[in-house]
């Protein structure tokens, strides 16, 4: 399979009045055509700025200093802010963590819905109704011509991401990044959209996905290939069953850990020590701090990104040695 | 050659690191320009004897209307008085006026404020709706309705403007102490038997004095400017008294043809209220910021 | 709560602050000055004159009766006399009152044509050199003493380069139009004058701008402020992820956004630019509101000052309940909260 989507070493730093905060040390990850993958991570991992730099959504003071997002073997980073315009929502589209506050509260929904297709693809208002309708259709919204006349703040957060993932989904994209999109529902809504995202890759409508969640639980059921991120880097990445049955960072056994599991809620595993801070990072891995396998090795140096198995990637200076722990 | 590029990649963050924090730098660019402002308002304030080139009051009728020139900067008035020097000497005035207000402001605001917010009840009430209805009423027009009733004269000026901006520090003191007053230490400072009077200014002042101070420069610019506008409309210092407003009026009845006898004055109460506002509306950003964090 | 709710109390707020500033300017005008009637009529004042006031305004009763008095004759429509004019106080503001509100709405419109691009100007460019430039503008705006300004522009566009007319509402020798609502740019229309019509707006420009000059600023930084805050919003983001153009993020999703706040505060402003028409109808020799107010301060023409001061805060109360109205419409969460 063909490299769809390949991120390379990118960096994102904000300029803030605290000091640089280095949210992504150099991002590597690939998506193939067809593919799902998730990226998992705890919160302040990078996960959203690694979906928003692909996306160059990036306002200030964040930038992007540096690395490349190939996709279809151009440099997303190379090109101009209007060519940039016809890649979103036309090759890569992306649906956002709370639909909600997602949509523009003084606009009605169909408003909104047919400004999306109607910059994306070339139709008329009145085709791009029928696409409306026809898309609210597909994502399961009873009634698309009521749900076309009122405001966001009128729907549910359910209703409200069934409607961005029918805008998302309204150009065919090649690519759909999905930032969250069930963390700010509840459990039997999340259950819902995730059965959504199935069918409607089953049906061909979404044909490669970057899927973020904190849930490696969820990440499982979705995707072919996870990879984790962890303090702006993405530290292993592999296929979702090498994951599950072979994790070689010590950061990700610490994840599978702390996956619930129904009934033990109370016993759950929390990974012990806090997310680094990035203004001041630690030196050498960043996991250092919270690692149990911690060497002197750790503190000093960087471990760099490298293949251990097929496809199997990971970056720890003990990935390869397995009588460590 | 792999440390060659190793090399060069890691500078090349750090250089454009360098790019970045410099805008960011000149970001505050406008409240070093009004810190700068501010110095030399103060500095021309103190060391005037020596900036002045003549007495302010020093009357010369041979040389009246005088333009601009090396010999007198900023020209010479309808009575031969030396512009620069009587601007020189203004600026006392201007400060003298303005710590004076915001000293008055901040006790009677910060006191009143302090009492509402700590007894709360029918005290706290009385006290607000007071301020809902100073603060409900244009306060230019109060202050020369006060300035007037009180007859002309600098002080009475100060009192009028006090009494037109007291309710806006009153309203932070209160809110500010409604929240302190609730911690753990206050509680514990009035189990052991601490006098209220002493609770209040000996353990709950200090605790809110900061965005007070930050108010009160946000506040200066615009007691100096209103101050300015008493003193033109006559309501505030009298002639001969280089007070900054008092010459712009003076100044009008000659405006068809000697510009500078309200021009210099008159920039210099602009230079002034903006080297107060520019860096009141820093401070406000970075309080902004902070409360965002 | 409902709407209807709301706006009933917010009027018996207004009612109440109205009542504390009659209070307020009464204490003022007749505790502080040591003789009021000495200081309203001055020395030579016929006795049969002070006779008559001292009966129609209880001067010898005591202080509360006197105030009810006044709240009496105020009921009727009465708000005294004005000594310099010899007129009654109503009719002297109803005179005047429309040169001042011709003036303070030129000096909105000057306003809101220069605050509102230069502030969206500002956030697009945010920390670029015009962002700089229009920030410092800005808050020259607010730190400008308007009397200053005044007298300036006078001087450079008057009496050295002759473009623009001098002081008053008119050039000198032209009779205002025919009365029908005040403003003479109406009037002048009205009664087919072209050639007032275009004097007027002469006349208008300067004072105008002075006046509106500062309101810019405020308009100019509140923009800036609520189109940062828009564009920091989730929705934008969103908006162009779908593949919006630029143009279209702009004034589909930012502005229509941003300009709520302005917008909302128009009224504010407009209370503001009434109070700044003191200063600066005195420059510009503006028969209004304004210069009365000053002229009647300075004599302490009690009973003027009393009718003027009344007649601002009405103004400005209903300002500010408009604003509170318009806002509860535009934001549901005070309309429902």
């Amino acid at each position: 399979m063909e490299k769809l989507l390949d991120v390379r070493d990118l960096r994102t730093y904000f300029y803030t009045y605290r000091g640089v905060v280095k949210a992504l040390n150099g991002v590597y990850l690939t998506i193939k055509d067809g593919e799902v993958v998730g990226l998992v991570g705890e919160t302040g991992s990078g996960k959203s700025v690694t979906a928003r730099s692909i996306m160059r959504l990036i306002d200030p003071p964040g930038r992007i200093v540096g690395g490349n997002v190939f996709f279809e073997g151009r440099d997303l980073l190379k090109l101009s802010d209007r060519e940039m315009t016809k890649i979103r929502g036309r090759k890569i589209s992306m649906i956002f963590q709370e639909p909600i506050i997602a949509l523009n509260p003084v606009l009605t929904i169909r408003t909104q819905i047919i400004e999306t297709i109607m910059a994306n693809r070339d139709v008329s208002v009145n085709e791009a109704e029928e696409i409306a309708l026809e898309l609210l259709e597909a994502v399961g919204l009873p009634n698309p011509k009521m749900i076309m006349k009122r405001y966001p703040f009128e729907l549910s957060g359910g209703m409200a991401q069934r409607v961005f993932i029918a805008m998302a989904i309204s150009a065919n994209p090649r690519l759909l990044i999905a930032d969250e999109p069930t963390s700010s529902l509840d459990v039997t809504i999340q259950a819902q959209i995730l059965d959504l995202l199935n069918r409607l890759m089953e049906e061909g409508r979404i044909s490669s996905m970057l899927y973020i969640t904190h849930d490696l639980g969820v990440a499982a059921e979705l995707c072919h290939r996870i990879a984790v991120m962890y303090g702006g880097r993405v530290i292993e990445f592999a296929s979702t069953e090498e994951i599950f049955k072979e994790p070689l960072h010590p950061y990700t056994r610490s994840l599978l850990k702390a996956i619930p599991r129904l009934g033990y809620y109370d016993e759950l595993y929390t990974i012990p020590g806090r997310v680094p801070d990035l203004v001041n990072p630690p030196s050498g891995c960043m996991f250092h701090p919270r690692c149990p396998y911690m060497k002197d090795v750790c503190k000093k140096e960087i471990p760099e990104y490298v293949e251990i198995d097929n496809s199997h990637y990971v970056a720890c200076h003990f990935a390869g040695v397995k009588d460590v722990r | 050659m792999k440390i060659l590029d190793k090399w060069l990649m890691e500078h090349k963050y750090k250089i454009q690191d360098v790019k970045l924090m410099m805008n960011m730098i000149r970001e505050s660019f406008l409240a070093k320009l009004g810190l700068t402002i501010i110095t030399m308002f103060i500095l021309t304030a103190i060391f005037a004897p020596f900036i002045a080139t003549q007495d302010p009051l020093m009357q010369d009728l041979t040389n009246r209307f005088q333009p601009p020139s090396l010999e007198h900067p900023f020209g010479t008035d309808h009575l031969g008085r030396d512009i620069f020097s009587r601007v020189v000497y203004g600026s006392r005035i201007s400060l003298m006026m303005g710590i004076t207000v915001t000293l008055i402001l901040f006790t009677i605001g910060t006191t009143l404020g302090l009492i509402a917010g700590f007894f709360g009840g029918a005290v706290d009430e009385i006290i607000m709706r007071i301020t809902d209805i100073i603060m409900a009423f244009p306060s230019l027009i109060l202050a020369i309705a006060v300035a007037a009733a009180l007859g002309p004269s600098l002080l009475n000026t100060m009192i009028a403007i006090a009494i037109v901006g007291w309710p806006r520090y009153a309203r932070l003191a209160r809110a500010n102490c409604m929240q302190v007053k609730n911690e753990l230490y206050i509680e514990a400072a009035r189990a052991i038997g601490v006098s209220n009077l002493r609770l209040i200014f000996s353990h709950i002042f200090p605790m809110i004095i900061s965005p007070l101070i930050v108010q009160a420069t946000i506040n200066l610019g615009g007691v100096i400017l209103l101050a300015a506008g008493l003193g033109f409309l006559g309501l505030g210092a009298q002639p001969p008294t280089p007070e900054w407003g008092l010459m712009v009026s003076e100044g009008r009845r000659f405006i068809s043809r000697q510009w500078w006898i309200s021009g210099f004055p008159g920039l210099a109460i602009l230079l002034v209220a903006l080297g107060f506002n520019l860096l009141g509306d820093a401070l406000r950003d970075i309080l902004d910021v902070r409360m965002r964090r | 709560m409902n709407i209807a709710a709301y706006i009933i109390r917010r009027i018996i707020f207004m009612l109440f602050v109205l009542l504390g500033v009659l209070i307020i300017t009464f204490i003022v005008s007749h505790v502080i000055p040591a003789d009021p009637i000495g200081a309203i009529l001055g020395p030579q004042a016929p006795p049969e004159l002070i006779e008559k006031i001292n009966r129609e305004w209880g001067f010898d009763k005591p202080l509360y009766v006197q105030f009810i008095l006044y709240v009496k004759n105020l009921m009727h429509g009465n708000l005294g006399k004005c000594i310099r004019t010899n007129n009654p106080v109503l009719k002297d503001i109803i005179i005047r009152y429309p040169a001042t509100i011709e003036l303070a709405t030129t000096a909105l419109i000057f306003s809101l044509i220069i605050g509102i691009p230069s502030g969206i100007i500002s956030a697009l460019k945010r920390n670029k050199l015009i962002d700089h430039f229009i920030r410092i503008f800005s808050i020259s705006g607010l730190s400008m003493p308007v009397f200053w300004l005044g007298l300036m522009l006078l001087y450079v566009f008057y009496f050295r380069l002759g473009i623009l007319p001098g002081p008053g509402r008119l050039d000198l020798g032209l009779t205002p139009p025919p009365r029908v609502t005040g403003l003479y740019t109406i009037d002048s229309l009205i009664a087919g004058r072209l050639d007032l019509f275009i004097n007027t707006l002469r006349h208008l420009i300067m004072p105008g701008f002075v006046l509106g000059f500062g309101a810019a600023g405020s308009i100019a930084r509140l923009t800036r402020a609520s189109m940062l805050e828009v564009m920091r919003q989730e929705y934008v983001k969103a908006a162009r992820a779908k593949g919006l153009i630029e143009r279209v993020v702009i004034m589909r999703h930012i502005l229509r956004n941003a300009l709520i706040t302005p917008v909302t505060v128009i009224g504010l402003i407009y209370g503001g630019l009434l109070e700044g028409s003191v200063l600066t109808e005195t420059i510009f020799a503006w028969p209004g509101l304004g210069r009365y107010a000053t002229g009647v301060f300075l004599f302490l023409d009690f009973q003027a000052v009393m009718g003027v001061t009344l007649f601002i805060a009405i103004i400005y109360s209903f300002a500010n309940l408009i604003v509170d109205i318009i806002y509860a419409y535009i934001d549901p969460r005070i309309r429902y909260g």
